[in-house]
């Protein structure tokens, strides 16, 4: 059959901001979309609040709206736009809710909309729990038995039917508190009881318990015409138990028979077929390790991020698909991209071995708890490839960038044996470490798989990983050796430390015997058709299949997993600069490890190496590519932080010089530079102990801001008020020392201010500049950006414009520059320069309607910004307001305190965008999330510095008709000013407490400062958790709180909900204001 | 010990030979991930060399259930990776055992893609597994062996034997049958009397069957004409369902042709459409032959099936007889469940006839 005919236009909905579970793999599948349904010459149109992303770039769909993604929003722009067919499978779970939402409001039926790829009954038959129960029984499929009982009799009753173990999960309640697996009948009571007091409505749901089992998943399609297949399926490492996206995952299977495979392979069609998708879906199991049994545990009808993994895995683009077949197409109609030869309608054969491997933000939350569970904590993920599975796996560790290169961590390797044995219990971060630890120690695999439940083979492919380090430990390194080691993944930097070598001498001695990497295809069909996808990843093999040409050709450095601090924003401008690159003439290459990401998407670059972002694996495939040289700037530190080895190694490296980069980064270079331009920057010190520290901090002044020298990123990071914040900074928190040293700055209470540029040697182009709505002490990333500036005077911009040219053209910037400063009293401060693209280049490229990337890339590849048809200096600001606002996942990390600081805690962003800076406001909070209530009571508990704002605050609260309460010191405070206040007790105080408060639905807002000092902190804390818990806006900044106000102010007078296109602002069309 | 694949272009793949191992056959590639033990089993692949692009190969280890012959006769296995620490609660022996104890010559640490890739744009070809250290008159000896001809000789039984179950009775003729087709027959209630490969027609027609399976096997289907000669005194007297060397034997009785194909149709993936619905199946196959269609359009027969991938016939019906094939493998094992439902169709053909 032929596309669907009467369709003209079509809506797509994004998935909105990048949260814990909901990642950049849906910019990767909307972005596909978005394409393939454009190359149907349909029009396309699409709402997502997320600037980082590719798909909503203004090539990508013909009406892009950066727009929340709210029931009321998307009617919105339906109502406007009135698309044929409405696509919600690309958008993860938001997708799909508003799907269902907006059908419910009769949206669909009133505008005539067709919902695309899944029907709505399947939507509810694979969410609503009872339905998919009674729907996979109708097939015969199995889900594990459950009942839900309201005491311990009936759930007794059905423990003697079923056995153990079983798990206990009381209704709503949080993060599964107060539930558990029970193993035997006295742990069964214990925890029924006490599931059954921790449930508000005293019900618990009793289910068969298959942790320990295997987790498979497959990746399935569908058509109209009842065609089905499997594009892939996989394995976890880690047995049912662990959220998939926290488990180290391989595909293909590895442990399942034919008979196995096929067995989850055909319950997959069935399932398929019985929800009558239409495009892709995601089926898991457990199967037992010891018998045929299975049960299906999960359902995704869409495209999710194990789909976003099949893609890469296998080289079959399910997004693209999906998408043609919700538009009508038969799979076997639509062409295989990759070998341009076959269909779309084949199961793609694997012949080399994948493994994921997630990111997890525990370097940044140092007091999260680690323990994975079904509750997903990674922020992001690496993927690699070999021709082995201990290949694979070490690929993926050094993808990582955790400062890890093999399967050893120093902390790990430090601990008795016996602590090494009793840590295999912990199903945490490190347990694939710990692993090889205790094989190292001689913990033996049979002993391991029974405390882990692991699959033995999984544990003897970390065996045959041990066994070659003690190898290598202990013999002579021959060529023989050497080679062995290599194929088994081995990076030359493992292989010197365990010989106890240079990695140089290493990487000489391989390359004098031969041992050279090969380079091989990912085709979808195991070599059997020719295919055309420049989609390569290295191995230890025979032969290496990939011709390269003799093209002039660049190589573009991507920017790895996702992670807080370095997100989605850079892969956006690793795409744009492959891009830049091949509207040039170049050949682009790119080198990247994130499979959830646009950048390694085949089509992409010209050519594609999934491999680890370390000096060994980029050095390899430019020793065969021989690129002209490299850009680092676009791939955030992982790239920059390349350039020097590969400089050293005889690179060139295009754009800004590794020298001056290093003149940005080294912070005695760069106040030498600040200096000479006399421009200046808070008053600081290093010092190297505590006296030195108690003199510096005298010297500049409290507060002052303290961080070790020797991280990034904000990292323990702590802005302190006095001589006994600062004694316990340098006590508990970072010691000071001469190898590391703590830098201690005056703190300045002033409006931060953020500045892209591009510079070319001898002008500075400046787009835009944004202001923080946060004073400074917020990271950057955490902060409300405006663009352009509300309030700083003509002088000030100035200032800014001119620093910004000097710093640019003193370090001889060729491409972008990022720069922060703050403003105090109008004077300009610089805090942190960066020679490189930032995370608010995708922001600032869309709202000023400047390609920055693209000029950034020409430039460093020569160009001026003339012949490009830029001049130097700030261009005039647009008309209308755009915000981004930060957007948080607290709610998947207990034990992470939610207040805003030095260090960065935001996982995405979203943008809102209006002629009307209130609404633009409005927009960007209600897109990200935060649940602000329209009348209700505020709570107060501020610090005392924070005493004198929060009154100004409170009354103006108190004046829009809100309730007020507030602990003691602050409600006398506000009392004294006249107004109306409750106290409530703390948490230390007897009597009904601000947490009591919160969980009876009596507070609708918190405003909380951060006050120091053991006791309160802990206070504190809980209940800037408990808001979490209870999903109220907890504001923990006095200024983001002015601006709450603001938007509130205006919602009662105004129209919020109005929507334009980003076609439109910079067309500077309509002008409806 | 160090051994190595020469092809007869003369390429060479350097590997590791268990226990010395030496072998001749024509060498060809199968993509399936899973299943090598059924594949080792399958006799279709009796004088072939096969090599496997998966590359970690022999993960869960070997089960008696999954063999589909008591016997091997692949001449030799090609892979990059033995794994030697299975790990699945069927396995019964390693791989490695396996492969010894049924006297299989394997050559391991290939790479495989690298011999798939020579393969699929060279074709299909002879090719050798030997010690690293073999002579060159020895290679040369080995090169030198004429290609096999009598391997459906070598596989088929050399006695009848019955599998009975409730329903019709049908005559088997085993051509080197997997046990998965029997049993998928008698799983529907199909009775089975099984005969040799060279049983003349007359033989079967005294047994008065309901209807005639001609089942899988070896080699070029030209090389057995007493069979295509009893296939053509079949046709029109009973109901006939063949799959893959069967559906050759059919096309070649009724007087169309079969052509070698370039590197053939070895794995679990390989989609089929079924003609008359549109529907795509994704099917299990093996083989190194298909029917001519030119040849074929003049001989009563329709395509119902048809390679998605190149549009070779992989189904075909009699406009008038109770006569349908199947090129690929509905029995599976190893590869997809999705066409099963062949069996169920011949099954209510025979209701029919008989």
């Amino acid at each position: 059959m032929p596309k669907k005919a009467y369709l003209k236009k079509v809506m797509v909905i994004g998935s909105g901001p990048i949260v814990i579970g909901q990642a950049a793999e849906f910019d990767y599948a909307g972005t596909q979309a978005c394409r393939a349904l454009k190359e149907e010459g349909l029009e396309v149109v699409l709402i997502n609040s997320n600037p980082a992303t590719i798909m909503t770039d203004a090539n990508i769909a013909d009406r892009v709206y950066i727009e929340p993604i709210t029931p009321e929003f998307v009617a919105e722009v339906i109502d406007k736009e009135r698309p044929d067919g409405l696509l919600p499978t690309l958008g993860g779970q938001v997708g799909l809710n508003m799907a269902v939402e907006v059908a419910k409001r009769g949206v669909l039926d009133k505008y005539g909309v067709e919902l695309l790829g899944t029907p709505l009954e399947a939507i509810r038959k694979a969410e609503d729990r009872e339905l998919f129960k009674k729907t996979m029984e109708e097939i015969g499929q199995p889900v594990p038995e459950s009942a839900i009982v309201e005491d311990l009799e009936s759930a007794q009753a059905f423990a003697a039917v079923i056995g153990f173990p079983l798990i206990i999960r009381p209704a709503y309640t949080l993060g599964g508190t107060g539930g558990g697996i029970a193993a035997d009948e006295t742990e069964f009571r214990d925890i029924v009881i006490r599931g059954l007091k921790h449930s508000p409505i005293g019900q618990v749901l009793v289910e068969r318990s298959v942790a320990g089992w295997k987790e498979i998943e497959y990746e399935v399609m569908r058509d109209a015409n009842n065609t089905c297949i499997t594009v892939c399926n996989m394995e976890n490492f880690d047995p049912v138990g662990i959220h998939t996206g926290d488990s180290i995952v391989v595909a293909p299977s590895q442990t399942l028979t034919d008979h196995e495979y096929q067995m989850l392979r055909t319950a997959s069609l069935n399932i398929i077929r019985a929800l009558g998708i239409e495009g892709g879906c995601n089926v898991q199991y457990a199967l037992d390790p010891y018998s045929t049994k299975y049960y299906v545990i999960e359902v995704n009808p869409r495209v999710s991020r194990s789909s976003a993994l099949a893609s890469k895995a296998t080289g079959y683009p399910i997004a693209k698909v999906a998408s043609k077949i919700a538009i009508g197409y038969h799979l076997d109609e639509i062409v295989n991209a990759v070998t341009e030869k076959t269909k779309a309608c084949h199961e793609p054969a694997l012949d080399y071995c994948v493994v994921k491997f997630p990111r997890w933000p525990f370097d940044k939350f140092n007091f999260a708890d680690r323990i994975l569970g079904t509750q997903m904590k990674a922020t992001g993920e690496v993927m690699a490839i070999d021709r082995s599975f201990e290949g694979a796996l070490l690929k993926a560790v050094r993808s990582l960038e955790i400062g890890l290169h093999r399967l050893s961590i120093p902390e790990i390797a430090a601990l008795p044996t016996e602590k090494v044995r009793e840590n295999l219990k912990l199903a945490n971060d490190e347990r694939a470490f710990t692993i090889a630890e205790a094989l190292r120690r001689g913990v033996s695999a049979e002993e391991i798989c029974r405390i882990t439940a692991i699959d033995r083979w999984f544990v003897a492919k970390i065996a045959n990983i041990v066994a070659m380090e003690k190898k290598l430990q202990e013999r002579n390194l021959t060529g023989e050796l050497l080679a062995a080691a290599k194929k088994l993944g081995f990076a030359d930097r493992s292989i010197a430390e365990l010989v106890g070598c240079t990695t140089d001498f290493i990487r000489q001695l391989r390359k004098e015997r031969g041992v050279l990497p090969s380079y091989k295809m990912v085709d979808t069909c195991a070599a059997e058709f020719e295919a055309v996808t420049p989609y390569y990843y290295s191995t230890f093999a025979q032969e290496d299949e990939v011709a390269t040409t003799d093209r002039r050709k660049v190589m573009v450095l991507g920017s790895g997993p996702i992670r807080i601090g370095q997100g989605i924003e850079f892969d956006y401008c690793s795409v744009h600069s492959v891009w830049a690159l091949r509207e040039m003439g170049y050949e682009s290459l790119i080198i990247n490890n994130n499979p959830e990401t646009v950048s390694t998407d085949f089509d992409t670059s010209d050519r594609l190496y999934f491999e680890p972002l370390t000096a060994e694996d980029v050095l390899n495939i430019i020793d065969k590519e021989q690129p002209e040289g490299v850009i680092v700037q676009f791939g955030g530190q992982t790239a920059i932080n390349l350039a020097e080895p590969l400089e050293k190694a005889g690179v060139r490296v295009f754009g800004t010089a590794v020298s001056d980069i290093d003149q940005a980064e080294d912070r005695k270079k760069f106040d030498a530079l600040l200096e000479r331009l006399q421009i200046p920057r808070p008053k600081g010190t290093t010092v190297t102990g505590t006296a030195e520290a108690v003199a510096a901090a005298a010297a500049v002044g409290f507060p002052v801001v303290v961080r070790p020298s020797y991280v990034l990123g904000g990292r323990a990071m702590e802005i302190v008020y006095n001589m006994a914040e600062l004694n316990d900074y340098l006590r508990y928190a970072v010691k000071a020392s001469h190898e590391h040293p703590v830098l201690v700055d005056r703190y300045m209470m002033g409006t931060e201010v953020e500045v892209d540029a591009i510079a070319d040697g001898a002008e500075v182009l400046i787009p835009g500049i944004m202001e923080h709505v946060e004073r400074a002490g917020v990271h950057s990333g955490d902060s409300i950006a405006v663009y352009p500036p509300q309030t700083l005077p003509p002088k000030v911009i100035d200032t800014i414009v001119d620093y910004t040219n000097k710093l640019a053209l003193s370090l001889q910037v060729k491409g972008l520059i990022n720069i922060q400063y703050v403003v105090m009293d109008e004077d300009v401060y610089v805090l942190e320069v960066n020679p490189r693209s930032s995370r608010t280049i995708p922001f600032l490229s869309k709202v000023t309607n400047v390609p920055m990337v693209n000029i950034a890339t020409r430039v460093a590849m020569g160009a001026t910004l003339r012949e490009l048809g830029y001049e130097g200096g700030l261009m005039p600001a647009q008309e209308y307001t755009a915000v981004k606002a930060p957007v948080f996942s607290f709610a998947k990390m207990q034990q992470v305190d939610i207040s805003l600081g030095p260090e960065m805690k935001s996982t995405g962003e979203v943008m809102g965008v209006d002629y009307n800076y209130a609404r633009a406001l409005y927009k960007a909070i209600s897109a990200a999330g935060m649940n602000i209530p329209a009348a209700g009571t505020v709570l107060f508990t501020v610090a005392d510095k924070d005493k004198e704002e929060a009154g100004e605050l409170a009354e103006s609260f108190a004046s829009l008709g809100y309730r007020l309460i507030a602990t003691e010191g602050t409600a006398k405070y506000l009392r004294g000013l006249g107004l109306e206040v409750e106290s409530v007790f703390k948490l230390r105080e007897t009597g009904p407490n601000i947490i009591d408060l919160i969980k009876a639905g009596k507070i609708n807002m918190v405003i909380n400062t951060l006050t120091h000092g053991k006791e309160p902190e802990r206070d504190g804390f809980r209940i800037r958790r408990a808001t979490v818990e209870h999903a109220i806006p907890c504001l923990t900044s006095i200024d983001t709180a002015h601006e709450v106000l603001r938007v509130l102010e205006v919602m009662r007078e105004r129209r919020l909900v109005y929507v334009l296109a980003l076609q439109d602002y910079v067309g500077g069309g309509d002008a409806l204001v | 010990m160090i051994g190595k694949l020469i092809l007869e272009d003369g390429s060479v793949f350097a590997g590791e030979v268990i226990s010395g191992a030496r072998a001749v056959g024509e060498v060809v590639f199968n993509t399936g991930m899973t299943g090598y033990q059924e594949v080792l089993t399958d006799p279709s692949y009796c004088g072939q060399i096969v090599t496997m692009t998966y590359p970690l190969i022999g993960n869960y280890g070997t089960a008696e259930v999954c063999n589909q012959a008591p016997l091997s006769h692949v001449r030799g296995f090609v892979i990059s990776e033995l794994c030697d620490l299975p790990s699945n609660w069927q396995s019964e022996v390693s791989l490695a055992r396996y492969l010894v104890a049924k006297n299989i010559p394997c050559i391991h640490g290939v790479d495989t893609r690298a011999v798939t890739r020579r393969i699929r744009s060279a074709g299909t070809m002879k090719g050798i597994i030997v010690p690293a250290d073999t002579g060159a008159d020895e290679i040369a000896a080995l090169f030198a062996r004429p290609p096999e001809t009598e391997v459906v000789a070598e596989v088929t039984p050399k006695e009848v034997y019955r599998m009975p179950a409730a329903g019709p009775r049908v005559a088997v003729v085993d051509y080197g049958i997997k046990r998965n087709i029997l049993n998928s027959m008698v799983k529907v209630g199909i009775d089975l009397t099984v005969f040799p490969a060279d049983t003349p027609a007359g033989t079967i027609l005294d047994g008065n069957f309901a209807g005639v399976f001609l089942s899988n096997g070896p080699g070029d289907p030209k090389d057995v004409p007493k069979s295509i000669k009893a296939v053509k005194e079949l046709m029109g007297r009973k109901p006939i369902f063949g799959i893959c060397l069967g559906h050759q034997l059919l096309a070649l009785a009724a007087g169309a042709d079969t052509y070698k194909l370039k590197f053939g149709h070895r794995g679990a993936n390989h989609p089929v459409k079924d003609v008359i619905t549109g529907r795509v199946y994704i099917t299990s196959q093996n083989h190194g032959y298909a029917v001519r269609e030119e040849t074929l359009a003049a001989r009563d027969y329709i395509v119902t099936h048809r390679a998605v991938n190149d549009g070779t016939i992989e189904g075909m019906k009699h406009r008038h007889l109770p006569i349908f094939s199947a090129q690929y493998h509905p029995e599976a094992a190893p590869g997809p469940d999705d066409n099963t439902y062949l069996f169920d169709e011949y099954l209510s053909l025979l209701g029919k006839e008989g």
